[in-house]
């Protein structure tokens, strides 16, 4: 053992080079396997940008054209490749640019590793040019987060960044390095981080509680299952399909669990939540037992928590122990990655079929589909809907595409009617609602998966938000689908304002510039469409298109989307117009 | 469901942003930190905080989960104060020439077992150790004399029974 060690401990003097800060920064993430940055360069960080440009063979940085944009590339290429985003800013300004993108990974639980330069140790506290509390500001949106002063801390520190954004929980860190850390030199040499001493990712499964779990379930009557992200991180959805066929359980899915099953098997039962489906929202509340996979009871999956599923015992499974008993009290907790849990728990689940309880689901999916999804999908009105574009897609892709949202209306009915075949296919800011997420994150997520179709699925609004990010996709000739719906207003705020504010169109409506023009001044093919008729050739023109291509389609202005819960009203009062 | 006082025990590596990071959740949820002790514990390089809460049982759990998820938090437990044997102390500045002018003030002192640090012709200093109700007691007792200043530490605490988290920083410690 001392002796293996002693030669390890040989064998990396032998393997240390004398490199400055900056190259060991590009070393580390190297050696973390990264081979794709986004970011922006300024004072705090030039000396990792001149390094950039040695590596440029090994290492690609893509400019976005607005830090925010930088953050939201880096999580669409971690939500569809499963690996740790990263994302470079500068100090001051530039740092605080990628807090929107940092608070929406920590709130649906995406690994990113975001690394900020800060004016020199020399300067801090001094009111430099261009310093910020980038830790102070960035602390309650971050996993975990640091300040390295020496540059001797760097490839420790870098180590531990990417263990803890991918591990356990996944999240975002930020790693903020002193200009004179970058410039000073250090004996490199790497070492990957496999644990941190005070923390605990992965909690041990109790064979108990599985066991508890595994009676409930088969002894339940009307056991239903709602999954959520955590499938998805977790890897676990071959386990929970084969639970789910086991067991015959209805499954339903958080926005964030989508795609982990696919949506035409004959047990997905559709979308819990404020805009969900009509079934599994009111069905929420006659399960007898109701089995939370991977999920965290968000207030738009619940509803009101005092009506909340309080007929069903609830079981919960999660790998963060800080979910227990957060918003819905667990009868049994089981904690643990989901593939190890309900992998440990199939064996113990007696086969079964719970037709008249299905039933009950395809029942309510009739009174849905005859009273809302038909006109949503397949309208008669003159009025082009969201719906049937994305119907379009669906026949378009095969089922087969990435489906980038940004937030609102829109996000919605993508998320409603959009049909997945593959897991890590529904992208989306859930947790955070923040718009300007979806051209950005169509970016990165096509530059993860450049064997798919990525098609990015956008409001009028949430588009002028990161529309810059036009640039990227001109430059390096991103392949993305960008599909505009537009409806002339904030459409979802509008409809708040429609139903429970009296009408009154407070700054909802929107002039809108020509997208067409803005998109054919970035060499983007482009295309408008106003009429049905041209709908389906439209969408298959842009599918087919080997390179970006953008599609507008101007929609009713004033359609709702529908079913909704009230804020603060029961799952069970669900409103179907 | 009722309010009590909530003694939270932390125990973490030593870093500078964790107080900030740990105060946050606390700022979140507009639980008023009603006392803070940061000091080294019973294991070397492990910092030990003591905070003292006035909220319900549901909210310290939830915010004990969250303490504890933090990377650098090793483990955080809560009690109640029938579960520990806990400190606080204070220091009260009072003007000297009361000591000879009222009395009142000569019993005070020896009733409540408080010592006198320091006396000047200006002032003198009592220090008191104990309860946080026996150091509010003496607040209210001295207060109509005039105190000058006053100030009161963070509560200092050990558990009654004994705890898990022993042998998990032992372990810690050899490896
Ligand atoms: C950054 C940000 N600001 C404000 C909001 C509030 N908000 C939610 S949806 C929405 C309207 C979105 O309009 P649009 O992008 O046109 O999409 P639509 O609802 O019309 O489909 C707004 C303003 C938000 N979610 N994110
Ligand atoms: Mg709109």
């Amino acid at each position: 053992m001392e002796t293996l060690k002693a030669q390890k401990k040989e064998q990396q003097k032998q393997t240390t080079m004398r490199i400055t800060g900056a190259e060991a920064i590009i070393q580390c993430l190297l050696a973390e396997g990264v081979d794709l940055i986004y970011g922006y360069p300024g004072g705090a960080i030039m000396p990792v940008y001149d390094e950039l440009y040695k590596f440029q063979d090994r290492l690609t940085h893509i400019l976005t054209r607005h830090e925010q944009g930088a953050t939201h590339a880096a999580q669409g290429y971690a939500r569809v490749t499963g690996k740790v985003g990263v994302a470079m800013a500068t100090s001051g300004p530039g740092a605080t640019n990628l807090v929107t993108g940092l608070a929406d990974a920590q709130i649906d639980s995406t690994p990113m590793v975001c690394i900020t330069g800060q004016v020199p140790r020399h300067l801090l506290g001094s009111d430099a040019f261009q310093e910020t509390d980038i830790v102070g500001i960035s602390t309650p949106v971050t996993k975990w987060n640091y300040q390295v002063t020496k540059v001797e801390e760097i490839p420790e520190i870098i180590a531990k960044a990417f263990y803890i954004a991918k591990s356990g929980r996944p999240g975002p860190v930020l790693v903020d390095i002193t200009k004179n850390a970058q410039f000073d030199e250090l004996d490199f040499s790497y070492e990957k981080c496999t644990g941190v001493r005070s923390y605990k990712p992965v909690p041990q499964p109790d064979p108990q509680a599985i066991e508890q779990a595994a009676e409930l379930i088969n002894k339940a009557k009307k056991p239903y299952i709602v999954f959520g992200q955590g499938v998805i991180l977790g890897e676990a959805e071959a386990e929970l399909k084969a639970l789910v066929e086991k067991a015959g359980i209805p499954a339903a899915w958080t926005i964030l669990g989508l795609s982990a099953m696919e949506t035409d098997h004959p047990l997905n039962v559709g979308m819990v939540g404020m805009h969900g489906n009509y079934g599994p929202n009111v069905l929420t509340n006659e399960c007898d037992v109701l089995v939370a996979i991977g999920m965290r009871f968000d207030d738009r999956v619940t509803g009101d928590l005092n009506t909340y599923a309080k007929q069903a015992k609830v079981i919960h499974f999660d790998i963060d122990p800080a979910e227990i008993n957060k918003n819905v009290k667990a009868d049994v907790a089981v904690l643990g990655n989901a593939k190890e849990t309900l992998g440990m728990l199939l064996p113990l689940i007696n086969e079964n079929k719970h037709e008249a309880w299905l039933a009950e689901f395809e029942k309510k999916h009739q009174i849905e589909y005859n009273e809302l999804i038909e006109k949503d999908i397949h309208p008669t009105k003159e009025g082009l809907t969201m719906g049937e574009v994305i119907e379009q897609i669906n026949q378009a892709s095969g089922q087969n595409a990435v489906i980038v949202s940004d937030v609102g209306q829109h996000q919605m009915i993508a998320c409603r009617y959009a049909k997945f075949k593959q897991t890590k296919s529904n992208i989306t800011s859930g947790g955070l609602g923040t718009m300007g997420f979806g051209l950005p994150a169509a970016i990165g997520a096509k530059m993860g998966a450049m064997d798919r179709e990525v098609v990015a699925i956008i409001g009028d609004g949430g588009y002028q938000m990161t529309i810059q990010e036009l640039g990227v996709i001109f430059q390096h000739n991103v392949p993305v689908k960008i599909v505009v719906l537009n409806n002339d207003h904030l459409g979802m705020v509008r409809q708040w304002q429609e139903l429970f504010f009296d009408r009154r169109y407070a700054s909802t409506v929107m002039t809108n510039p020509d997208f067409v023009k803005i998109a054919e001044g970035y060499h983007i093919q482009s295309r408008r469409v106003t009429e049905r008729a041209d709908l389906k050739e439209a969408v298959q023109e842009m599918m087919a298109s080997k390179n970006p291509y953008f599609l507008e389609v101007k929609v009713e202005k004033e359609d709702n989307v529908f079913p909704m819960i009230p804020s603060g009203a029961s799952v069970a009062d669900i409103r179907l117009k | 469901m009722e309010k009590q006082w909530y003694t939270i025990s932390v125990y973490s590596e030593n870093n500078v942003g964790l107080l900030n990071r740990i105060s946050g959740i606390f700022l979140k949820r507009h639980i008023n930190i009603e006392g803070l002790n940061v000091s080294k514990s019973e294991i070397e390089h492990v910092s030990k905080f003591t905070i003292v809460v006035y909220t319900t049982e549901d909210w310290t759990r939830k915010i004990v989960q969250q303490i504890e998820k933090q990377v650098e938090v090793i483990k955080a437990f809560y009690h109640t104060d029938d579960e520990i044997i806990y400190q606080e102390s204070a220091l009260f500045k009072i003007a000297s020439h009361l000591l000879f002018d009222e009395r009142q003030i000569q019993n005070i002192i020896k009733e409540s077992n408080s010592q006198i640090v320091t006396v000047n012709r200006e002032f003198f200093v009592l220090a008191k150790t104990g309860r946080r109700h026996e150091i509010d007691e003496m607040h209210d007792a001295l207060e109509p004399y005039g105190i000058m200043q006053f100030v009161r530490s963070g509560r200092i605490a050990v558990t009654k029974a004994t705890m898990p988290i022993t042998e998990l920083l032992t372990e810690f410690q050899e490896n």
